[in-house]
C-alpha cells in the first residue's frame, strides 16, 4: 500500500525520466563506443577500452574530408535560406499582394512532401538542365528544403510583433532603414535565429535528397551510410559523440549567460 | 447635429509655435473617420481631444503625428507645412497608447533613442537627467517588462519628453492604469507640462480626465468637433445634447416657449413653467418653438412638498416624486420622475441629510434660474449617454424620445466634485 502511494506521488517524475532515457540511450550508446577497440571490421560488439579514435579522429581515409564538406554545405545552405527566408517571411506577414494566399501555403509544402519525392524531382530538373550534379546542386537543393523551415519560424514571430513598436520609433527620429535595424531586426531576432538553427541541423544530417542530387561528392552523411556497408570505423562515433557535445554545450553556456544576465538586472 | 468648426485663442494664423489644422479629413472607403476639421492649438497649452472610441480623435492625433495620412486638408506646425512630412521628419512625439516601449531596449535606451537617431554624442547626462524628471533614475537599466504600469507610461512620456519636441501627442496614454493611479499621473503629467511649457495634445474619452488636465478640450463626436472651450465653459454651457451628456449628466426636459421678456425665456414644461436666461439658449426660442432645457444634477437641490413654502421666490420648480435615493458618501445621489420629466438626477452634499427624502417621498425639485440653459430640441436627448448595456448598442441605434431613461443618471457621482474645482 506504501509502495503504491509512494509510486503514484511519482508517477510524472518516473514517466519524465524513463523519456529522456529513451531519447539519450544511443547517445550513450554511441559516445561508448566510441572508447571501444572493435576485434573486427564492424564496431557492433564491446571489446576492449581504447582511446585511439580519440586521439587520431581524422585516422580513417575521407572522413574529415566529407565532415568539411558538410559543416561548408550547412554554413552556406543556413545562410541563404535564411536571407531568403526572412525576407519571404516578412513579405507574408506585412504585405497583402495578389498570388500571398498561394505562396503562403506552397511554402509548406517542402516540409510535406516525401523526402525522396522531391529528391527524384530535382534529380529529374538538375539532369534536363544539363547541370553537374555535385557541391552546387546539392547546396541549392539543401537552400530549398531549409527555406520553408526559416520562413515558418521567422514569420511567427514577426506576425506577433507590435506595429506600435514601429511607429514608436518612426515618431523618435528614425527613418526606414534605421527602423528596421534598430527595432524591427533585432525583435525579430529569436525567430530568425531558430529558423537559422534549424536549417543548419538539417542541412548538415540530410541523406536521402543529398544522395540523389551529390553525384560523386560525398557528404558526412554518405560516408557514414557508406562506411556501415564495408565497416564503420570508431572515429564516426567520435565524431558524433562531438557533435553531441557541442550542442550541449552551446545550450547550456547560452542558459548560463541569460540567467546572468537576469541576476545581473534584478 | 450641428457641424461645429472653430478656431481657439487670438493668435493670427501661423504665429509661433501653434499646430494649426486646416480642413483635414480623414476616410477609409465609404467610411469617414474624421470630417473636414479646423483647429488651432496655440503654444505650449494643455488641449484634450475628447470623445468615445471610435470618434475619430485617435485618427486626428495620428494625422499630426504623420502616422496617418490626411485625404485632405493640411497639418502646419508654426509656419512650417508638415502635411507631406514623414513622422521621423516632423518636431513631434507621441507618447502611445499601452506605450509601446521596445521590448529588446532598456529603460536608458528607450529613452536615449530618440538622441541617439538625431546624432546626439553625449547622451549621458540628459537621459539621467530625463529620468529623475519622472522619477525612474534608479530603474534606468531595467528591461520594460520588469516595470510597472506607472513606471511604463512615465518611461513612454520621458522618451518622448527628452526629444524636446514642438508637440508631445498623447494617445490615451492613462488608459491601462488603475483609478487611483490614474489620478495621480493626471497630475503628474499636468506638473511635467507647466514645467517643460511644450504644447500637450491629449487623447482621452474619460470626460474627468479631460476636464481635470486641460486648458482647451474639443469635445468630439462621430468624426467632428461638437464643441470646444475651457472646460468650466464647456460643462455649464454646453452646445449639443451630445456634450451635455458625454461631460458629466445633464438633466433635459422638453418644453415649449411661452413667451420672451427682459432677457428671460419663459417656456411650459410638463404642466409648470420655467425661466431660461435668454443667454444660456443656443436654439431660436421664438413662441412656440420646442427647446430642451437643462440643469446639471448637483445645481439642483430638493425640497418635500410640505415645506414648498420655504423655497425662495424666483427659482425654478419641479414637482415630482423620488424613485431612487443612493448613497455615495460625500453625496447622494436621487431620481426624480415628475410630469415634466422621468429620471430626473440630484446630487445633494451630504451636510445635513434629511431622512425624510426617501423613495415614494413627494418633492419640489428646484434651482437658480441663472443654472439653466437651453438647447435646440431637434436632436438626439440621449445623445451621448453613458450607456450601462454592452456597448454593442451601438450610439447610431440611439432612439431619440422618452427622456429620463434610469441609465442616464449611471454616469459618475464623482463628476460633479471634480468639475466644481475645475470651475472655481
Amino acid at each position: 500500500m506504501a509502495l503504491l502511494t509512494w509510486f503514484r506521488r511519482r508517477l510524472v517524475v518516473i514517466f519524465g525520466l524513463l523519456t529522456l532515457g529513451y531519447l539519450l540511450l544511443p547517445n550513450v550508446v554511441v559516445t561508448v563506443f566510441s572508447f571501444n577497440d572493435p576485434s573486427g571490421r564492424f564496431n557492433y560488439a564491446w571489446n576492449e577500452f581504447s582511446t585511439d579514435a580519440w586521439t587520431d579522429p581524422c585516422g580513417v581515409d575521407g572522413l574529415c574530408d566529407s565532415l568539411a564538406l558538410s559543416l561548408q554545405l550547412a554554413l552556406w545552405a543556413t545562410l541563404a535560406a535564411t536571407v531568403l527566408g526572412t525576407t519571404t517571411a516578412f513579405a507574408l506577414a506585412r504585405y497583402r499582394f495578389r498570388a500571398r494566399g498561394a505562396v503562403n501555403s506552397l511554402i509548406f509544402l517542402p516540409m510535406a512532401m516525401p523526402e525522396v519525392v522531391m529528391a527524384a524531382s530535382l534529380l529529374t530538373l538538375f539532369l534536363n538542365t544539363g547541370a553537374r550534379l555535385g557541391f552546387w546542386t546539392v547546396l541549392i537543393a539543401h537552400v530549398m528544403f531549409c527555406l520553408s523551415f526559416v520562413v515558418t519560424a521567422v514569420k511567427a514571430r514577426v506576425m506577433s510583433m507590435d506595429p506600435r513598436l514601429e511607429q514608436a520609433a518612426q515618431d523618435l527620429y528614425a527613418g526606414p532603414a534605421q527602423t528596421f535595424l534598430r527595432v524591427t531586426l533585432p525583435i525579430a531576432w529569436p525567430g530568425i535565429a531558430a529558423g537559422a538553427l534549424l536549417a543548419f541541423a538539417l542541412s548538415f544530417d540530410d541523406f536521402i535528397i543529398t544522395n540523389f542530387t551529390a553525384g560523386s561528392t560525398v557528404t558526412f552523411p554518405m560516408y557514414v551510410w557508406g562506411s556501415a556497408q564495408r565497416g564503420t570505423p570508431v572515429q564516426i562515433n567520435v565524431v558524433g559523440t562531438a557533435m553531441f557535445l557541442v550542442a550541449v554545450l552551446v545550450v547550456v553556456v547560452s542558459m548560463a549567460v541569460g540567467n546572468g544576465r537576469k541576476r545581473m538586472k534584478a | 447635429m450641428r457641424d461645429v468648426t472653430e478656431t481657439t485663442g487670438t493668435t493670427a494664423p501661423g504665429d509661433g509655435g501653434d499646430v494649426r489644422l486646416s480642413g483635414i479629413s480623414r476616410t477609409y472607403g465609404d467610411f469617414t473617420a474624421v470630417h473636414p476639421l479646423d483647429l488651432t492649438v496655440p503654444e505650449g497649452s494643455f488641449f484634450a481631444l475628447l470623445g468615445a472610441s471610435g470618434c475619430g480623435k485617435t485618427t486626428t492625433l495620428r494625422m499630426i503625428a504623420g502616422l496617418e495620412e490626411p485625404s485632405s486638408g493640411s497639418v502646419h506646425l508654426g509656419r512650417q507645412d508638415v502635411t507631406r512630412l514623414p513622422p521621423y521628419k516632423r518636431p513631434v512625439n507621441t507618447v502611445f497608447q499601452s506605450y509601446a516601449l521596445f521590448p529588446h531596449l532598456d529603460v536608458f535606451e528607450n529613452v536615449a533613442f530618440g538622441l541617439r537617431r538625431r546624432g546626439v554624442r553625449s547622451v549621458r547626462k540628459q537621459v539621467r537627467d530625463m529620468l529623475d524628471l519622472v522619477q525612474l533614475g534608479e530603474h534606468a537599466h531595467r528591461k520594460p517588462h520588469q516595470l510597472s504600469g506607472g513606471q511604463q507610461q512615465r518611461v513612454a512620456v520621458a522618451r518622448a519628453l527628452i526629444n524636446h519636441p514642438k508637440v508631445l501627442l498623447l494617445d490615451e496614454p492613462l488608459g491601462a492604469l488603475d483609478l487611483k493611479l490614474r489620478r495621480r499621473m493626471q497630475l503628474e503629467l499636468k506638473r511635467i507640462q507647466t514645467e517643460v511649457g511644450i504644447t500637450f495634445i491629449h487623447v482621452t474619452h474619460d470626460q474627468e480626465e479631460a476636464m481635470t488636465m486641460a486648458d482647451t478640450v474639443a469635445v468630439m463626436n462621430a468624426g467632428r468637433v461638437e464643441q470646444l472651450g475651457a472646460p468650466a465653459d464647456l460643462y455649464e454651457n454646453p452646445a449639443t445634447t451630445f456634450v451635455a451628456n458625454f461631460l458629466g449628466t445633464s438633466n433635459l426636459i422638453e418644453a415649449e416657449v411661452a413667451s420672451t421678456a427682459g432677457g428671460e425665456i419663459l417656456v411650459r414644461a410638463g404642466g409648470g413653467g420655467l425661466g431660461v436666461p435668454a443667454g444660456r439658449c443656443s436654439a431660436p426660442a421664438g413662441t412656440g418653438a420646442r427647446l430642451l432645457v437643462g440643469v446639471r444634477p448637483e445645481k439642483a437641490a430638493l425640497t418635500l412638498a410640505d415645506e414648498a413654502g420655504r423655497i425662495p421666490d424666483g427659482r425654478n420648480r419641479v414637482t415630482g416624486v423620488i424613485t431612487e435615493a443612493s448613497f455615495l458618501g460625500v453625496s447622494t445621489q436621487y431620481l426624480v420622475d415628475s410630469p415634466a420629466g422621468k429620471g430626473l438626477a440630484v446630487y445633494a452634499q451630504n451636510v445635513d441629510r434629511d431622512p425624510r427624502l426617501a423613495p415614494g417621498a413627494q418633492v419640489v425639485l428646484h434651482w437658480d434660474r441663472a443654472h439653466t440653459f437651453a438647447l435646440d430640441a431637434a436632436q438626439d436627448i440621449e445623445a451621448g449617454v453613458e450607456r450601462v448595456e454592452p456597448a454593442t448598442a451601438a450610439r447610431t441605434e440611439e432612439a431619440p424620445g422618452t427622456a429620463g431613461n434610469p441609465a442616464r443618471a449611471g454616469s459618475t457621482g464623482g463628476t460633479g466634485g471634480g468639475v466644481k474645482e475645475a470651475a472655481g
